[in-house]
């Protein structure tokens, strides 16, 4: 029983974390088309950089929002300078995202060394809570808590201000939008600053759970490829529950089928191609 | 037997009608002209016939043949074929290269991956008689990049006629023509064999009148009026839609 | 005439190869160039000829690997490891044409990244089937004719053999009907369909097709180095094969060739001076999308033409300065 809880609870946790990594993937998937193959590398460069900062001696949370902060200038910068220039060829964007993620991949090594550098949750979210007789990690339920709120932050928004209608209305019809005076160009590095932040932030609160460790990059990609198959592109709430989807496979997975927990984790996408290849909230198949 | 049989033919895009409760019977070696303004839903009508489109509601039969559910690739071995309004070709490839895919498309020979297609001198012979009917033989081995508009137009028409059809479906054939090239056109069209049966849509009521014994106007996705040419032209809905009385 | 000479001349001194490079460091390169050259040429058939672009390509040559090394683990001989891996490598090949044909464009880079994901993850992770990060080790090369395969001069003249052969398949392949169709389907699907061809079989049996040379190439890298890890499936394989196809250009059958050699020649040179070949391959990639989108071979040549119309007008300027 104890056991269930367990995974449960790490569950919604990873499902949390998932949510910060997708959110942002899906969100560019949906406006510029580009799959953004170094979304798992910038993921993993935020928790590098929360590293450094918490080695700074700096406070837990300032390190998350600054390296939120460092992620939002990286991917503004990337998108200003290498894929405006290829608007438009969806094929040499990929391939210059999957340019990126071994260069960045390969930056963390040279500076973070191959060892695996576990993250220290902050002083006053060690330890656990007692809710009903059931232990739950402190840390685990801020993490949680934390991506509910950004999560209701995206939303808000994406759904009731004007910068998020916009966004809506280039990601329904681009060639619409540009008509109606939306300078879509801007929103295109709008989009992927607060996509490569959101990867930022969910690397660093990664940290304490996951550590940080070089591969980490290559395992978080193919999650959010599965969790946009499933959810939709661009859409918001696909995210947020294939998130916690695969959260729940992630975990029970690797406790149940440990050899194949890998496995495990593609067969609802398998079956989302296809059953429904738009996937569950998405308008038009990938 | 009709050569082509549609039967209360919708179709909506996003809750707007663009075909409604069409029905239409074309015999078999009859010239059928469907006119109407640009919007009357002629395209969707044949993106419809040719299965590219699948509609909401109706049947097709051609030639007595249900083919409202067969998938697209299939109706032209059912002897259906197609011109663009929008020139779709290959156009880094020659003429006869152009001419030769269509031919595949019909044979076997199209899944062979083990011989090269210049080496099939049939397939050659064929495509090269095709292009001497369409008076492109001079230009067999020119890119089709490297011809005039009007040129193209034809290998346009010479791809539908290469794979011997019984029913061809021409959307506007003439548009975008100078007058010495609609007349070759003209005559080009007035060579097919009786047998066969000719759809064509344009948008232009002078360029095509002559063409058809029966013409058909359709107005907002439906067939407004239908008749003989004198009768069509005399009916005064037609008028009113090119008129404007 | 000049042609002829010039392929004659450049297969004398392929098959000639192992007498004149000395060293067998040197062989065993050119049999690397050799057999991932077969990989990029089948992978071409999807990138260049079918505008499919996958990113798992790895999972079909890895699949290759595996199935042969697990056969001969198992016992088997070469004759029936090699046909099993084929027939497994097409089995998966089904199975990734079959899921991601149900899109194009960017949906089916992803898919195939997908599924090559999820073999690497089996690879990875199922130590009990695979041994997981420490691979498999196969005992011997194959015999064939009673020839022994194992100084790297035969190792390289049997690759050399394989390569040539797939060179004349390809180039059959492109001229054929069936190569005619399907580039038609690259260019024109709807209007494909339309004349009555069947786009997505087409399209499958391209994959088929690149999938078998996928599988010749991960057997003869199998026999190559005599062992087997989950790095044959991983991203980055896929990602260097990608890029040696784009690197050469995908018009030409010469390209996948040029791009294969070229990478494989600059990964060992860089990995004898420096360990960053994962960043290196980062910088090219982003470095041929940025400038030379069409490739290297086109994109060569056209510096090429610029660079003589310079000379040529700056000569004409000078000549007219002069008179």
């Amino acid at each position: 029983m104890t056991l269930y809880i367990i995974l449960t609870i790490n569950s919604i946790t990873m499902g949390g974390l998932l949510f910060l990594l997708s959110a942002g993937f899906s969100l560019i998937f949906g406006l510029m088309r580009i799959p953004n193959l170094a979304h798992g590398a910038l993921f993993m460069l935020g928790a590098y950089f929360g590293v450094t900062f918490l080695r700074m001696e700096v406070n837990f949370w300032i390190a998350v929002i600054f390296s939120g902060v460092a992620l939002a200038i990286i991917g503004g910068v990337i998108e200003r300078l290498l894929l405006r220039r290829l608007a438009g060829q969806e094929l040499a964007q990929v391939l210059v995202t999957l340019g990126l993620a071994f260069i960045i991949a390969d930056v963390c090594l040279l500076i973070w060394t191959g060892d695996p550098i576990p993250l220290n949750a902050p002083e006053s979210l060690r330890g656990v809570e007692r809710f009903f007789g059931i232990v739950f990690p402190r840390y685990r339920l801020a993490v949680v808590v934390i991506a509910l709120i950004l999560a209701i932050g995206l939303w808000f928004l994406l759904e009731r201000t004007r910068l998020g209608a916009m966004i809506r209305a280039s990601v329904d019809d681009p060639e619409m939008a540009r008509v109606t005076g939306i300078r879509v160009s801007r929103l295109f590095t709008i989009v992927f600053a607060l996509g490569a932040a959101l990867a930022g932030v969910g690397g660093v609160l990664s940290g304490p759970i996951l550590s940080v460790y070089p591969g980490l990059d290559a395992e978080m990609l193919p999650l959010a490829l599965i969790i946009v198959i499933l959810g939709g592109a661009g859409s918001l709430p696909g995210a947020f529950l294939g998130s916690f989807v695969i959260g729940f496979i992630y975990n029970f997975g690797q406790v149940f089928f440990p050899d194949l927990a890998y496995v495990v984790l593609f067969l609802p996408m398998l079956l989302m191609l296809v059953l429904r290849p738009q996937g569950l909230f998405g308008k038009d198949p990938l | 037997m009709s050569a082509l049989e549609i039967v209360g033919l919708n179709k909506s895009f996003s809750g707007f009608r663009v075909i409604n409760d069409v029905n239409l019977f074309v015999e078999v070696g009859e010239r059928r002209l469907i006119i109407g303004p640009n919007g009357a839903g002629k395209t969707t009508l044949f993106n419809i016939i040719t299965g590219e489109i699948q509609p909401d509601a109706g049947t097709i039969l051609l030639n007595g043949q249900n083919i409202t559910n067969i998938p697209v690739q299939k109706r032209s071995h059912l002897g259906l074929t197609r011109t663009y309004q929008i020139i779709t070709l290959f156009p880094n490839d020659s003429l006869l290269k152009n001419i030769s895919l269509s031919l595949l498309a019909l044979s076997s020979l199209r899944w062979s991956p083990f011989v090269a297609l210049d080496v099939r001198n049939d397939i050659k012979l064929q495509a090269l008689e095709v292009l001497d009917q369409v008076g492109l033989k001079r230009l067999a081995d020119r890119p089709l990049n490297q011809t005039s508009y009007g040129e193209q137009r034809r290998v346009e028409i010479a791809m539908a006629l290469a794979q011997r059809p019984k029913i061809i479906l021409l959307d506007e054939p003439f548009a975008g023509l100078s007058i010495e090239e609609r007349t070759q056109i003209r005559e080009l069209l007035v060579s097919i064999p009786e047998e066969v049966t000719i759809v064509m849509i344009d948008h232009d009521m002078e360029v095509a009148l002559e063409f058809a014994e029966k013409i058909t106007v359709m107005h907002f996705g439906e067939v407004v009026v239908e008749g003989s040419r004198a009768e069509v032209v005399e009916h005064p809905k037609t008028r009113e839609i090119y008129l404007g009385e | 005439m000049r042609e002829r000479c010039l392929i004659i001349v450049t297969l004398m001194s392929l098959v000639s190869l192992p007498l004149w490079m000395g060293s067998d460091y040197y062989i065993n390169i050119a049999s690397q160039i050799l057999i991932w050259a077969i990989f990029a040429l089948a992978l071409n058939v999807l990138v260049g000829w079918s505008g499919l672009v996958s990113l798992g390509h790895a999972g079909l040559f890895g699949m290759a690997c595996y199935t042969g090394a697990w056969l001969l683990e198992a016992g088997w001989g070469h004759f029936t490891a090699v046909l099993g891996a084929f027939a497994m490598t097409i089995l998966v090949s089904a199975i990734f044409g079959a899921l991601s044909l149900r899109t194009r464009g960017i949906g089916f880079i992803m898919i195939t990244l997908a599924i090559s994901q999820i073999l690497w993850g089996i690879a990875y992770r199922w130590i009990g089937l695979t041994n997981g990060d420490n691979g498999i080790i196969i005992s011997a090369r194959p015999t064939p004719f009673g020839i022994e395969m194992d100084t790297p001069g035969v190792f390289y003249i049997f690759t050399l053999i394989v390569f040539l052969l797939t060179m004349l398949i390809m180039a059959i392949f492109y001229q054929s009907p069936f190569g005619v169709s399907l580039r038609g389907t690259r260019d024109q699907s709807r209007r494909m369909s339309a004349l009555g061809f069947n786009v997505w079989l087409i399209r499958f049996f391209a994959i088929l097709f690149s999938g078998f040379f996928s599988g010749v190439a991960g057997l003869l890298f199998l026999y190559y180095h005599q062992y087997v890890s989950p790095h044959v499936l991983s991203l980055l394989n896929s990602a260097e094969v990608l890029l040696m196809v784009i690197s050469g250009g995908t018009g030409t059958l010469l390209g996948p060739v040029v791009g294969a050699g070229l990478v494989v020649v600059i990964k060992n040179v860089a990995s004898a001076y420096i360990e960053r070949w994962n960043m290196l391959l980062g910088v090219i990639f982003v470095a041929i999308v940025i400038f030379m989108p069409e490739g290297l071979v086109p994109g060569t040549q056209r510096l090429f033409r610029w660079v003589f119309s310079r000379i040529k007008s700056i000569g004409a300027a000078i000549k007219s300065e002069a008179s």
